[in-house]
């Protein structure tokens, strides 16, 4: 039997009514995904070329290069179908649902990517298709509520709690365990009960699957470092998975710092999301992994200026790399991050979301020794619909940047 | 024969759930004492969790309103240490609280459940694949792990749970999650049919709130009734309104009162 856990991470801790579910998925998972069956990943491949856009180009960053003196080689994922890598999982799912019979999909989001991809992936493949999103992301995220429904999906508010992604993915399992029967729940990232976690991490693992080809045809050899966000980390693990065998190549994950993890907690509420650098091992939403929580074990409110990297736990595979020291947990904090929103946009034209930011912004604050002469990051989503939340806070933290000074000034 | 398993003796019994320190940890008290004055024969207390993912809107509120509150896991066993509640108590909170709890994971949390008076404890996030710990450390001081059997539990997984359960077996009547419902499901009939030639209590909770439905679950075999958010729903109802806690209170024991009549026990707790 295959194992359900990493270490001692990972696991089902779900309610029994969903169990049979998870079951049912974890077979899926094994014949369709693990063993190619009626030719499911073939399917697969051949739909994110045909639709997706794949492969996504590995482009050599020239005036970044000259800027940090290294070799800089961003992984494009920002020009997959929908701006974002979550394509590659929500695709991967809703397929992976229409071979098992199921007509209906759910899935939670929080910056509206994974949703955006999942409306579009059902509507592609012909399923109906409900998100779950917090009130406060729906606030600060309108262009993606706007595409979903677009696409033809319903977007439920969340109003409980904080309304950001652990309320939407609570919502979602509650759905669930409701709909087992007719619906599957294509969750976002490598979180969640097995086989969640190795299922996403596999669909996305084409990332570093053509990274790692494309870098040895473009220089003869691998990188020094992989650089990617980390929220609940499904780029990350897809950007890593076909480096961890390499050990001469760094695997940096870089997470929301936030205000500072040294910024004193307020109550329930942290000011950061760097669950793999400060968490504690705990249960949550399926898995056991690292978690923002109090010493009683409440989960805490995390914060990041960034939606898509706003979330208390992580996934339970990169809490065991990191444990084992093969994933380097960093930390970017929100304004670094918003310069390095800038920086890309001027330097290399290109607007990144404010997740990728923080692995952009690991570039300019990085630790020594960790990045090497020649380095990827992965360029994990554009970033379009980030413009109103950046323009908000560089104002708010006083940032000094030329192109908002003249937005500011109206020209 | 455990406490819990001892409760179902006389004949079926009543199981309400309410969560503690929803409002405060004093009405509480009290309200767990009206709902054994109206005949409850075990009562299951909810400590909460800030992400509930069984639980329905209603308990949801009560749970956040618990926890701004104020209330943690030690307050919740000193809780129960003061309430010298006179029927067995089973605990229903979730894994991360019984892992994060005390110097040592899961062992601190059992034995201070013991220490104060608890024979029972479910964890709805917690089946019996990832149960082994707690379920050895349960049994070595004598305390129920109770599990849920959904509608969707087919056979091969209900007798996996069977070998593991103790006290009563916790039958979900609907899918979905905690919540008031005015007719029974028929999947309860099912899932108490599955269980027919199990030797251990039957209780069938999810969506009971009135004597009806508590009559027609007796009569399709089960041995006990769970109500929750019909008492949670009061409780906050009392609350809104300002209405007294001792009224509450009756109220209460008025409706556990109705749902023992359903149940037909007809043996009610007429201690004062």
């Amino acid at each position: 039997m295959n194992s359900t856990k990493f270490g001692k991470y990972g696991g089902q801790y779900v309610p029994e009514v969903l169990m049979p579910a998870i079951s049912e998925l974890t077979s899926a998972y094994e014949n369709y995904v693990k063993n190619n069956k009626d030719g499911f990943m073939d399917d697969f491949f051949d739909r994110l070329r045909d639709f997706g856009g794949r492969p996504t180009p590995l482009y050599k960053a020239e005036r970044l290069s000259e800027r940090y003196g290294r070799e800089i080689y961003l992984k494009r994922e920002d020009l997959l179908h929908g701006g974002a890598h979550k394509l590659n999982n929500a695709l991967g799912q809703c397929l992976l649902a229409k071979y098992m019979g199921k007509d209906r999909i759910i899935a939670e989001t929080g910056a509206g990517q994974h949703g955006t991809a999942t409306a579009m992936a059902a509507s592609y493949l012909g399923l109906d298709c409900e998100i779950y999103m917090g009130k406060k992301d729906i606030n600060r995220q309108r262009p993606n509520v706007f595409r979903m429904e677009i696409n033809g999906a319903k977007v439920n508010p969340v109003e409980r709690g904080s309304g950001t992604l652990k309320e939407a993915i609570n919502e979602t399992l509650r759905d669930w365990s409701k709909s087992v029967d007719t619906t599957h729940y294509v969750i976002g990232s490598v979180v969640g009960p097995h086989p969640f976690p190795k299922m996403v991490r596999d669909f996305q693992a084409i990332i570093s699957q053509e990274a790692r080809e494309q870098i040895q045809v473009e220089i003869g050899r691998l990188p020094d470092s992989v650089v990617a966000c980390a929220g609940g980390g499904s780029n990350a693990m897809g950007a890593f998975y076909n480096f961890l065998q390499d050990e001469q190549v760094n695997l940096i994950a870089v997470e929301a710092g936030g205000k500072g993890i040294e910024a004193e907690s307020e109550g329930k509420i942290a000011h950061h999301s760097a669950s793999l650098t400060i968490g504690k091992e705990g249960v949550l939403h399926g898995a056991r992994t690292k978690i923002l929580q109090d010493a009683d074990g409440q989960i805490v409110e995390s914060h990041s200026i960034s939606a898509g990297l706003d979330y208390a736990g992580v996934g339970p595979e990169l809490a065991y790399l990191v444990d084992e020291g093969r994933v380097i947990p960093r930390i970017v904090r929100d304004e670094n991050a918003i310069e390095a929103f800038f920086l890309l946009s001027e330097m290399e034209g290109i607007i990144p979301a404010l997740e990728t930011s923080h692995a952009i912004g690991y570039l300019e604050n990085h630790v020594e020794g960790d990045l090497g002469e020649i380095v990827i990051v992965n360029l994990s989503g554009r970033g379009d619909k980030d413009v109103e939340t950046v323009i908000e806070e560089s104002h708010r933290l006083g940032l000094k940047n030329q192109t908002m000074d003249r937005i500011k000034k109206g020209i | 024969m455990s406490l819990i398993k001892n409760a179902f003796s006389d004949g079926p019994i009543l199981i309400p759930y309410i969560t503690a320190g929803d409002p405060d940890q004093e009405a509480t008290v009290e309200y767990v004492a009206a709902l054994v004055r109206g005949g409850a024969k075990i009562i299951e207390l909810g400590l909460p969790f800030s992400e509930p993912i069984a639980d329905g809107p209603i308990i949801q509120e009560a749970i956040n309103r618990a926890l701004e509150a104020g209330m943690t896991p030690r307050k919740f066993f000193e809780l129960v240490s003061m309430m010298d509640c006179e029927v067995p108590i089973v605990v229903m909170t979730y894994y991360n609280i019984v892992h994060q709890y005390g110097e040592i994971p899961i062992e601190s949390f059992v034995s201070d459940s013991v220490k104060c008076g608890i024979s029972g404890m479910i964890i709805p996030d917690l089946p019996v694949e990832e149960a082994d710990l707690l379920l050895k450390i349960c049994n070595e001081n004598g305390v129920d792990l109770i599990f849920i059997i959904a509608p969707t539990t087919r056979e091969q997984r209900i007798e996996k749970i069977m070998e593991k359960i103790s006290g009563f077996v916790y039958v979900q009547a609907r899918l979905g999650t905690t919540g008031v419902h005015k007719d029974v499901s028929q999947t309860t009939y099912e899932s108490l049919d599955r269980l027919r030639e199990y030797n251990i209590p039957k209780a069938v909770g999810f969506g009971v709130s009135n004597a009806d439905q508590a009559a027609e679950i007796i009569e399709s075999g089960a041995d006990g009734v769970i109500a929750g958010s019909v008492f949670v729903d009061m409780i906050d109802k009392g609350r809104m309104e300002g209405v007294r806690r001792e009224d509450t209170g009756r109220l209460l024991e008025e409706k556990a009162r109705e749902l023992v009549r359903g149940i037909g026990g007809g043996t009610e707790n007429n201690k004062p």
